[in-house]
């Protein structure tokens, strides 16, 4: 939940604002749950970490596509949500993991794993952020 | 890995819920919470929606 603004300028000019402020960011988009883990928010880096990467290994796992190209749309759209993995799916492509074509009846579970878990990752690196911030507190 | 459709769902709505949780709220109390409703959720309208599309196809 966002912290009311009068909060953000409470938490202002503290020792949290020392630092390059995108790094968490930066950091938990690469690696799921660093960002949290930078921190010190080591109970929820890990909960973070464990859930993405869980989801990113089942999807594989189910067989599921990793997008490659942005030929139409929903490609493109598919690329978007897998890109939010970070080195996941770089590091996933590199070693040609993940179906090209949809050959069995779970790959489609497995894609939309794949593409939630890139989306997931995204929302825990801005929480990081907002961490960072002051904009959330905890 | 060949889960059935109300495994996937159950292993996406415990991700998806955890991921919620902790992002959503602000106190680990409340990220309980809101986590087990997020679950609940998904879960619950998944089947809500499988008895609906199963009489519709009837």
């Amino acid at each position: 939940m966002a912290t009311p603004p009068n909060r953000i300028a409470a938490s202002a000019g503290g020792k949290k604002d020392q630092g390059f402020v995108y790094l968490p960011l930066i950091a938990g988009w690469l690696v799921p749950g660093a960002g949290h883990f930078l921190l010190g928010k080591w109970w929820r880096g890990a909960l973070l970490a464990a859930s993405i990467v869980a989801m990113f290994v089942l999807g594989l796992a189910m067989k599921g596509k990793l997008y490659t190209s942005a030929g139409d749309i929903l490609d493109l759209l598919g690329l978007v949500g897998d890109l939010g993995n970070g080195l996941l799916y770089f590091v996933s492509r590199t070693l040609g993991l993940g179906a090209d074509q949809v050959q069995v009846t779970t790959a489609e579970y497995g894609r939309a794993f794949i593409v939630v878990a890139g989306l997931l990752n995204v929302m825990s690196a801005i929480d990081a952020h907002n961490l960072r911030t002051g904009r959330k507190q905890g | 890995m060949h889960p059935s459709h109300l495994t996937a769902v159950f292993l996406f709505a415990l991700c998806a819920s955890t991921v919620f949780g902790i992002t959503m709220r602000d106190t680990p109390r409340k990220m309980l919470r809101y986590g087990i409703y997020c679950f609940t959720l998904f879960v619950g309208s998944a089947i809500v929606l499988s008895w609906v599309m199963f009489f519709i196809a009837r």
